[in-house]
Formats: structure tokens, sequence, C-alpha cells
């Protein structure tokens, strides 16, 4: 039998007045450290691309004006774009501009580049934006639904279909919807080409549901899985049994502790979906010939257009680097044990 | 909210005085006028006209295929009375401590049964296992709560301490009652646990300590007054200390709140400090119940009278007893009396016919032979050992630092382990001592100071030490379920080893297993086993055996036996002890555990924070500690030994 | 980002393993059990053949014109003529062979690049291990179809090098997940054991790691060609795969997707043959992956 001498616990963590301080500092500090980290990844991804289109064997002046083109005027034009300075005076002169907004000339229109893509990017954005805000909570819905009955038949079906459609390269299933609303049976919307050169989302909305279909069925069986799979988690965790064992409600329990915690890699998944999408436009803007981003790049790879192609792969890689970036810091300020030390 | 209880008893405050000596004095619970609405049990074992708070009748829960976990359990639970469940791994107790929740995991299913409990419904009792699943959970956490194993994962990482604790008050009554009087209720309560309120309210779980944590479950759990506790292993984890506290804290409530307590363990000695009374459970079925002192004194059947006799003790040195076989799971149990193919008393009829219970005045047991068992189960008290002088050291350390990163872990050891000897390493968590004893495998890179063997000094990393040094220094590990490749048969785990040392032909390796596998008591077939296929037991000696076929000088086991059952403990404790004196082996081994130090160790070293607080011979260290820290952590280590 | 779905799949009710004898309880045998690996595999198996055996067995040419263009349904012409008039049903069978090989070749690139990385990555750590991660950061950032589409326009359609640029931008999914799931495993303390005995380098990642990563690995494998084949099939519709008169699947669909409204089939039937050979590929890992995460569950369930 204890003898009566009294040892003291283990003494309470060490965490005083200046606890609140710390926090934020610490928050602070954090964040700053991966956003330096996101810029020296682009720094690295500009160099890449940077040797890339300009390493490559074959002159893009001559590429430009073609083979019947004179040496003196593939001179002339070597001089105007200012392939015969040395490759790193290029490749400053090119990132300094960006900094500046300067996005270079493009070689085909004879224009500023962001004048010709400004606003492809807009319409792509819309894109991207319109297929976010249905996919997402549509995955979320489908994956709490799938989540909540385990192994029942909505599971299965949810499941079945998820590992067929996350099969399918985006343009199978893209082309596929057009069969069945355009040409087949449900004559609903109208036929293949459905962008009219000039078109934008604003004008003729339309244009906008079949791609933001086939980008939604795209996601969602990712994103739903990733959902069903971290609610399934958590359901499964000592604090849920816990919870039970407490007496709460049912969907007290459901929202207040399971969620919350699911949300955690959900939201990381979810900023990784839209990082995916970018990916995705590509080959569903050239579908259904929607004009943004992905068919002006098509263009530019096939006019040889360098600078545009350059600020093009810049911007796709600058948003993928965004998307990880709000990934990796919503997930430190959703987690209680990282963001308080 | 309306407590009917008759009798109340005095203040909290003043009742928790000392309820530990007061328990001492009378094994016997107090008793408390009777409450004419709650019938006292027919069982009897609680004593005349005492309040009930459980009542448990016919319990039994099936897997889904018509096997059942656990079958035909009775018990009764007094008011202010501790209850002990003690079994081993697959024996149920935690299925029946689930049971009195209503609860069963998952593909489980509580097939028959009642659970009566006291404190709700018209006549003053309900049975939770008659109630649909909607209705059970308003009885949990008000009229019935529990006590997790592990406070961390139990506790909900995203919320704070204060949200946890309300939102039970609000799932049971509502916010009828007004913010202002659950906060009064929740500081209440806080300051019965011994917690202060501001600063565990607004925190998260993760910047609370284990105990602190345990805490918070207990006051969640206290919070609507109920009737009854099921705890599950609350102290596994914590430290001996720490235990010590919190066992206390508990003791209290449960005796000033006259609550009735399911106290489910593993760990005997922890049930021996605050039960009233103990049931043993094998292998789905209840095989002994009676007051602490008759099981623990005069236990009457042979499971649990082998069981007691495994069980280290951290006063007397005791040869530990084994019980051969392992414990079959639910499916793959034997005929007539589960214990049968174990049990060395076993006769015909105890292959064939399950036994009914026998009540031996209040002490029940469930065994065809219960009365032919003798009296008192006898220890054999052996003397601790008094080392021999003149030995040469084989290990030597000197000045030893280590850390990781900036913070440092051990600080300037010294140590010696002699020829022939076995070192036991004792320390809390957060001594150091786990990475001390890598350091001297070579496993911790970052450490200054001397380590040397037989006088030759060893580099600080595995890979760097000549291949003598690394074959006559061997480690075991702690997990056995992660110590053993999962991708290789045991053969081959134990063919890799000798192959890293020595190089002879295909004959001599194979003889080299079967050896190896015989002297850890291992049958010659399970080489084509794969580590999945065996149990932790038999793991473990498998991990011996790859320790033992490079011929090893020194044996460095860290926490071997932590994870295993007590009975399967003292098997693995008798066997390295039997190897030590074969082969001569010396031996450091790393714990937490007094009672197995008690038992093995010829020399201690105790550690804290990172420095050695002493050394000497384990008789002098147990009985007769120098330093305050030791006292302490040996006063605080629980005893089987219930007549002090 | 498949990463992070895939280990979180939930695992297959238990597939009985009692019946087999010690020691041969192998996950490969558990996920022949299992009816998502027959199934997915013998899809697989089924459009492999198409594609290898498909051009000998063409009831007509594929370059011969046998008809008027996007002429439907029709005797000789099961599947109607392409745009140029060409038998659908003989250029069908005639254009797996570039999909099946590029992707599975393409997704073997990618881990043959990113499986070594991993695994030295994690057992290294320190500088390496930074280095090979900063390093597929930035891989992973770079659009791949976008720079597919540039080094095919400079330098011609090299199939060849589509592989390896596909390979290459596999790689930094599969040196991360192999990172994971070797970090995982070198802490466990059968590892340890082993490093304690002196058993390092090769040995230890050959023989004690690499026999407890395959089973994951191959999961991943499976995802790989899965997207593979998104990724080639894509570059073949945008005019930067093979080239035409060649027969080849995903040239089809870019090909015909002018007659859509009058002769689908010239577009429905290969995307259905290459749909069915991703889907067959996606159930196939699927199972695998569930035998994994059964026995992995039923592990930590101990």
């Amino acid at each position: 039998m204890a003898t009566g001498l009294q040892l003291a616990e283990a003494p309470e963590p060490l965490l005083g007045a200046t606890w609140r301080d710390s926090r934020a500092g610490f928050l602070t500090a954090w964040i700053l450290r991966r956003i330096a980290f996101g810029i020296i990844t682009l720094f690295l991804v500009s160099i890449v691309v940077f040797i890339a289109t300009h390493l490559l064997p074959g002159n893009a002046a001559r590429a430009i004006l073609g083979t019947t083109a004179t040496p003196a005027r593939v001179a002339v034009l070597e001089q105007q774009l200012g392939l015969n300075q040395p490759a790193w005076e290029q490749y400053t002169s090119w990132i300094g501009g960006l900094f500046q907004g300067n996005l270079g000339m493009s070689l085909a229109a004879r224009e500023p580049v962001s004048t010709v893509i400004g606003w492809r990017v807009l319409d792509s954005l819309q894109l991207l934006l319109a297929a976010a805000v249905v996919s997402i909570p549509v995955s979320f819905g489908i994956g709490i639904l799938a989540a909540v009955r385990p192994g029942k038949a909505v599971d299965h079906a949810i499941n079945g279909v998820s590992v067929v459609l996350a099969a399918l390269p985006e343009f199978v299933t893209g082309l596929l919807l057009v069969l069945l609303f355009a040409v087949g049976a449900l004559h609903l919307l109208p036929a293949v080409s459905l962008a009219q050169p000039g078109d934008t989302p604003l004008s003729n909305p339309r244009i906008l549901v079949l791609p933001v279909l086939t980008l939604t069925l795209a996601v969602i069986p990712y994103l739903s899985r990733l959902v069903r799979a971290s609610l399934i988690e958590a359901l499964n965790s000592d604090y849920v049994v816990m919870a039970r064992l407490k007496g709460l409600k049912t969907g007290t329990i459901l929202i207040r502790h399971a969620l919350r915690n699911a949300l955690i890699p959900a939201v990381q998944g979810t900023a990784l979906t839209l990082a995916y999408l970018l990916g995705g436009v590509v080959i569903v803007e050239y579908v259904f010939q929607f004009p943004g981003l992905g068919s002006a790049l098509q263009e530019a790879v096939n006019q040889r257009d360098v600078p545009v192609l350059q600020a093009i792969v810049m911007f796709f890689a600058a948003a993928f680097v965004l998307f990880n970036m709000t990934a990796d810091i919503l997930t430190m300020l959703l987690t209680p044990r990282i963001r308080t030390r | 909210m309306n407590n009917p209880d008759a009798g109340a008893p005095a203040r909290p405050q003043e009742a928790a005085a000392s309820p530990a000596a007061e328990a001492a004095d009378h094994p016997e619970r107090p008793v408390v006028s009777p409450d004419p609405r709650i019938p006292a049990a027919t069982a009897g074992r609680p004593g005349a006209g005492t309040v009930v708070a459980a009542s448990v009748r016919g319990l039994r829960v099936e897997l889904a295929a018509d096997r059942d976990v656990v079958s035909d359990v009775s018990f009764d639970i007094g008011a202010g009375e501790i209850v002990g469940l003690v079994g081993e791994s697959g024996s149920g107790k935690t299925t029946v401590g689930m049971a009195l929740l209503g609860f069963a995991r998952r593909g489980a299913v509580i097939a028959a049964g009642s659970a009566v409990l006291a404190g709700t419904g018209s006549s003053g009792t309900t049975d939770i296992l008659a109630l649909p699943e909607k209705r059970r959970r308003t009885l949990r956490g008000r009229v019935v709560a529990y006590i997790p194993q592990d406070p961390a994962a139990s506790l909900n990482p995203s919320l704070k301490i204060e949200r946890q604790l309300s939102e039970v008050i609000r799932a049971h009554e509502g916010n009828g009652a007004g913010r202002q009087a659950a906060g009064e209720r929740i500081r209440a309560v806080l300051a019965e646990v011994g917690l202060k309120p501001e600063l565990t309210l607004g925190r998260y779980p993760h910047q609370l300590s284990g105990g602190q944590m345990q805490r918070v479950c207990i006051a969640m759990a206290l919070i609507l007054r109920p009737r009854v506790l099921v705890l599950d292993e609350p102290t596994t984890g914590l430290d001996v200390s720490t235990q010590a506290v919190i066992l206390k804290l508990l003791r209290g409530l449960c005796t000033s709140h006259q609550i009735g307590a399911l106290y489910v363990t593993h760990d005997l000695s922890v049930l021996a400090e605050i039960a009233d009374r103990v049931l043993v459970m094998y292998a789905g079925r209840v095989v002994e119940d009676g007051g602490t002192s008759q099981v623990f004194g005069r236990a009457k059947h042979p499971y649990s009278r082998a069981l007691l006799g495994s069980v280290p003790d951290v006063r007397h040195r005791t040869e530990l007893s084994v019980i051969p076989g392992r414990t079959a799971p639910p499916g793959q149990r034997p005929s007539g009396c589960a214990f049968h193919p174990r049990c060395p008393l076993a006769e015909d009829r105890c292959k064939t016919k399950e036994p009914g219970t026998t009540d031996f005045d209040g002490h029940l047991v469930r065994c065809h032979r219960a009365a032919q068992v003798a009296g008192q189960a006898d220890r054999v008290i052996l003397p601790t050992p008094v080392p021999a002088s003149g030995r040469t050291a084989v290990l030597s350390v000197r000045g030893l630092s280590a850390g990781y990163g900036q913070h440092a872990v051990l600080r300037d050891i010294s140590l010696e382990v002699f020829e022939g000897e076995c070192l036991a390493i004792v320390g809390e968590s957060g001594s150091g001592k786990t990475t001390l004893s890598r350091c001297l495998i070579g496993l911790h890179a970052q450490q200054d100071g001397e380590v040397s063997y037989r006088g030759a000094s060893l580099a600080a990393e595995a890979r760097q030490r000549s291949a003598a040094h690394r074959q006559r220094l061997q480690y075991i590990f702690q997990s056995p379920f992660n110590s053993l490749n999962p991708r290789k048969s045991v053969s081959a785990i134990l063919t890799t080893a000798y192959r890293t040392f020595f190089r002879e032909g295909k004959e001599t390796e194979q003889a080299a297993v079967a050896d190896a596998l015989a002297a850890v008591g291992l049958s010659a077939r399970l080489g084509s086993a794969l580590p999945d296929e065996l149990s932790g037991g038999e793991r473990q000696r498998v991990s011996i055996a790859r320790a033992l076929i490079c011929q090893p000088d020194i044996l460095l086991c860290d926490e071997v036996t932590s994870a295993l059952d007590v009975s399967v403990q003292a098997s693995i404790l008798r066997l390295l002890g039997g190897l030590r004196e074969e082969r001569g082996l010396s031996m450091v081994f790393v714990t937490h555990n007094l009672a197995v130090v008690r038992n093995i160790a010829d020399r201690v070293l105790v550690l804290a924070g990172g420095r050695v607080v002493e050394t000497a011979p384990a008789a002098e260290i147990l009985d007769n500690p120098r330093s305050h820290y030791t006292k302490t952590l040996i006063s605080n280590t629980p005893s089987l030994d219930v007549t002090v | 980002m498949s990463e992070i779905i895939d280990t979180l799949i939930s695992p297959e009710p238990a597939a009985p393993e009692e019946g087999l004898p010690l020691g041969r309880r192998s996950t490969l045998r558990l996920a022949l059990r299992s009816r998502r690996v027959q199934f997915g595999g013998s899809l697989v198996i089924l459009m492999i053949a198409i594609a290898l055996i498909g051009p000998h067995v063409t009831p007509h040419s594929p370059d011969a014109i046998l008809g008027i263009p996007f002429q439907g349904t029709s005797p000789g012409l099961p599947f109607g003529a392409d745009y140029l008039g060409r038998d659908v049903l003989s250029r069908v069978l005639a254009g797996g062979q570039a999909l099946v090989w590029m992707s599975l070749a393409s997704a073997a690139i990618g881990m043959l690049l990113g499986v070594p990385a991993g695994m030295l990555a994690a057992y290294y750590g320190g500088w390496r291990d930074e280095l090979i991660m900063r390093g597929s950061d930035v891989l992973l950032a770079l659009p791949i179809i976008v720079f597919a589409l540039l080094f095919v326009s400079l330098l011609g359609t090299e199939l060849w090098l589509i592989v390896l640029l596909i390979g290459i931008s596999h790689a930094p999914q599969v040196a991360r997940v192999t990172r994971g799931i070797t970090e995982d495993v070198t802490h466990r303390e059968f590892i340890q054991s082993a490093i304690a005995i002196g058993i390092k380098g090769p040995r230890l990642l050959f023989g004690e790691i690499l026999p407890n990563i395959i089973t994951p690995l191959t999961v991943e494998f499976g995802l790989r060609v899965v997207w593979s084949v998104s990724a080639v099939a894509g570059l073949s519709v945008l005019g930067a795969g093979i080239q035409p008169p060649a027969a080849d699947w995903g040239l089809m669909v870019s090909e015909n997707s002018g007659g859509l409204a009058v002769q689908p089939l010239g577009v429905v039937v290969p995307i259905i043959c290459i749909g069915l050979f991703a889907v067959g590929f996606n159930i196939l890992t699927e199972g695998i992956a569930r035998t994994v995460a059964g026995i992995d569950r039923r592990r930590s369930a101990e």
C-alpha cells in the first residue's frame, strides 16, 4: 500500500503569459517560410522552362520564318528577338520583365503577350472556377454520404462509378458527353463546335456547361473518395467512440467531432484537386474548342511563339505552386496540434 | 441533478482525506443504509443490506458467426465499491466492460443477458441491455460513464477541453440550466480531480500531460454524477508515480460519491491496491469471483493461481510460474472447461463438461475441482542474489552524453556491466533509458563519451564497429510486432543474422537455426512460418533466437516484456534467466517496471532526467534505497501483497 | 495527389487466409482471390491481346480506302468508315499497340527513376533528401502536356521522347510515395535491428526494405499506367503523338471527330477501347490496394 509519501505529478507544460505572442510569431514565420519555398520553386521552374525553350536544336528565328528565309532576314529577326545575346542575359531580361508584368512580345501577333493571352487567362479561370464550384460541394456530399453508410449499396454503387470515371481520360468523358447531349438522343445543347471565335463564357454561358461537366466528372471520383476515406478514419477513431460513450447524439458526433477532423485531409485534397484540374484544362479546351489558355497554348505551339509559350507555362506553374502552398497553409491553420506549439 | 442516493456521504473534500489508508484498514466497503427501492443483489457478495449500483446476469456476447466472446457472466457492483475485472488478452474483459455501457464493438453482438443499473427508471433501476440503442444513449455519460485507456486518443484533438466537458451536460440536459450554472459545475468537477480550470479549459488536449488528460477524462465521466463507472485500463501508459496519484484519486472519488466502479485491467498489482473485489476472466468466462484478499491470498481456480504466480512483485523475488500453451481465440476454444489443455489438475470431466459455479461463502469459483485446490497459493520466495566481487567488466561507459538536435537527453552517464550479471536500467518515461540502450548498441549517432567492450572502444554507430563487436552485443526490442521482418520466414530471419557473422556451409547454417529455435523453446516447424502467423510471445522468442544465433556475449533487452501478457512475460523472463545461466551471458535489461527488476536483476541503475540517480546491487537498492527519487518510485509501485 | 487517396483506401472484408500452409501467405496469392483483381486483370489482358494480336487479324488493310468518308455501318464495314473512307474496325484492331506499349513503358520509366530516388531520399535523409524532394517539387510544377507539346513541335514526334517525358513526369510522384513508405519501414524495429547487426547499404535497401514496399509500389505502378494512358492518348488527340496515316486509337479520335454527328462510331469505338484498358487497369489496381489495406488493418488490430 502507498505509504503516504506524496510525489507531485509531472509539472504542467510551460506555457506562460507569452503564449499568445509566440503563437502568432510562430505561425507567421512558418507561413513566410512556406511562401519562400514556393518562390524558389518557381525560380527553378523558370530556369527549366528557359533552358527548354532556348537550348533546343534549331533556331527559333529560322523556325518562325521557315526554311525559305534568307540568312539576312534571319539575322534581322534574331536581333529583334534578342536571340544573339548570351543565354543568361536573355534569361535575366525575361525574368526581370516578368516581375514588372512585362511578359514579352508575341512573335506571331507582334503584340504584347499580355494582350494576347490576357482575356484567355480570364476565360480559363472562369472555367476552372465554375468546375471547382460545382465539383467540390458535390464531391463532399457524395463522400460524406458514402462514409456514413460504408459497405451498403449506396457506397458500392458510388465506388463502382468512381473507379470507372477515375480511369477515363478527360477527353473520353468529354466526347461521351458531347455524344450524349449534343449529338445523341438528348439534343439539349447545340452541336459540336460549341464556341464561336470571340465567344466568352460571359457572352454565351452555355459553352461552359459541357466542359465544366467533364472536368467535374474527372474530379469527383478522386475528391469524393478522399473525403470518404478521411471521414471513415475519423469515424473509426477513439475519440468518436468516446463521444458515443459519453452519450452524444449521432448528428453531433458526425458534425462536431468527425467532420471537423476529417476536413483537414479533405482541404488538402481540394487544393490539390484544383492543381489537378489545371492539367485537365488543356485537353478539355481542345475537345470543346473553348477559348482559353489551353487553346492559346496549342496555337503557340503550332506557331512556335516562344514568348507566349513561356508565359503560359509559367502561369500554369505559378498556379500549381500557389494551390499547393494554399493546401499546406490551410492544413497548418486547421490543425491545432501544429499551430499551437 | 437529482441524485437518489439515500444516506448522502460526507462532503467530497473531507472524504478524500486518506481513502487509501481507510481502505487498508477496512477491506470490506463501508456499509450504507439500504435504499428500499434498490434490492440488494441476490448473488449476495457485496454483503447483506448494501446498495447495488450495477447488476449483470447471464451476459453473452457473440461474434457474428455464433462464436462467443463472453458467456454466462454474472456479477454485482455495490455503490462505492471498486470491482476489478482481470484477464489477459482474449479473455473478453474489455467486452464485458463495454457491455455495461450497452456497447459492443463492430462485429460483436450482445446476444443475451441483463445489465441493471441503479439511478434511473421508474423503479430506480434500468436494464440497459433491454433498451433500444437510442434510449441507451441517454444513460451513457449520465448513469454509467466510461474512462478510457488512452486519453490522448480519446479526446478530440481539435476541440478545446471546455467544449468537450460542456457538451456532456448539453447532450443530456439541453441548454436549460444555462451557461453560468454549467460553467460552475465544470469548475467544481475539475477541482475535484485536482485540475486548475484556468490552466485547463482553454487548452487543446495535446497541450496537457498524460496525467492531466486522464484527469480530464475522469472529470468528464463524473460531471453528471453517474452511479456506475467503467474504467478500461485507465493507468496503462502512465508513469508509476502518475499512476499512483490517479489510483488514489479514483479510490477517493468512488468512495465519496458512492459510485460503483468496474476496473478492467491486466495488471493484478493495481487491483491489489484499490479493488474491493476481483473477478478473474479466462476465455470469456468469469472463473473466479471474490474479495481481493480472498482471491489474491487463497485463489481457488488453477488459472487464477497460476496467473498470480506469474506476476512478479516488487517486494519479493519469486519464482514465476509458467502456464504452458496459449489462450485460444473465440471460435477455437476447447470443449468443456476452456482451461483444461493448460491445467495441471485437469481430469476427464474437465474435457467434456463446462464447470458450473461453486460458492465458497461469497467466493465463487468455476472449476470442477475447486474443492480440491489447496489453501494458500504458495509463492516460492527466492533470495535476491548478492553479486560476487572481483569480476571483469564486459561493458564500460564513461561520461556518455547524447541528445536529439539541440535537446540533451543523457548527461554524463557512467556505468559498468560485469561478466555474467544482469544489470537493470530503470527509469520512467523521459528518463533517457531507451536512448541509453540505443547508444550502447550503436543506433544513436549523436553521442559523446566513451563506450567500451572489454577494454576496446566502441564506435558511436553500429556500421563503424568491427564485426566482432557487432556480434558480441545483441539487442532485443520491445515490440514483438515490429521487430521481425514481415516478409521473411523465421528461418530466413535467423539465417540472415547468422550469415552476417559466420560463413559456414549450408548444413552448419541449418543446424544453427534449429539449435537457436530449440534454445528458445520453439518447435522446428515454425521455421517456415511468417511472423504474422505467430503470437506475441512466440515472436519475442524468435527475436531472442536471432540474438542467440550470433553467439553473443551481452544481451541488451529494451522493455522486451512490456507489450506481453503477464503469463507470457513470465515465460520470457524465465527463458532469459535460464539462457543467462546456461551460457554465462551478461544482460542489460531496460525497463520501467520495478517488479520485473526485483525478479531478474543482480544490480540496478536508476535513471532520471538523463542522469544516473543511484547504482547498487538489487537487494540493496530495492530494500534500502538511498535517494528520495528511488524511494518514491518503489513506494508508488503497486504490490500484490495485500496483507500489508 | 493519388498518393493521399490510395493510402486511405478502405479494406476488403477479411479474405479467408486459413487453409494456406504456414509461410505460404503472400500478398499476391491473397490478391488473386479478390474479385476486383480477377475482373480488372482479365479486362487488361483482353485489351493487351487486342492490341498485340489485332494488327494480324484485321479483316481489311487499315490503310485501304474502302468506302465513302464517314459511311455508316454497311456490309464489309461493321463499324463504318472513317474520315477518309477506311474501315474503322480494321483501324481499331491495328491501333492499340502504340498506346499499350507507351503507357506501360512510361509508367515503368517513372518507377525506375522515382523508386531509387525515393528510397535514397528516405534512407540517407539530410541534404540528399532535401535535394531530391525540392527537385521533385519543381518537376511536379511543370505541366507535362505543355512540355510534351513543346518538345514535339520543336523536335518532331519521336515516340520514345514522349515516353521519356511522360516517364520523367511520373518520377516525382513515385519518388514522393516511395519516400513515404520507405520512411515508415525504416523506422520499424526490424530494420533498426538489421542496422545494429551491421547490415547496410544495398543489402539493407534491397534485402530488407524493398520486399516490404513492393506491394504498395505495385499499386503505384498501376496508378501510373492509368495516368499514362490519359497522357499518351491525350497527346495523340492533340496531334503530338503518332502521326497519320498510322492507325492509333487516340489519333482516330481527333481525325474522326468532324463526323461525330454523322458517323459517331469512328470516335466511339476507339474511345471505348481506350476506356476499357484504363478502367481495367484501375480496377485491377484497386483490387490489389484493397487487399494490402486489408492485411495492414488486420495487422495493426493485433
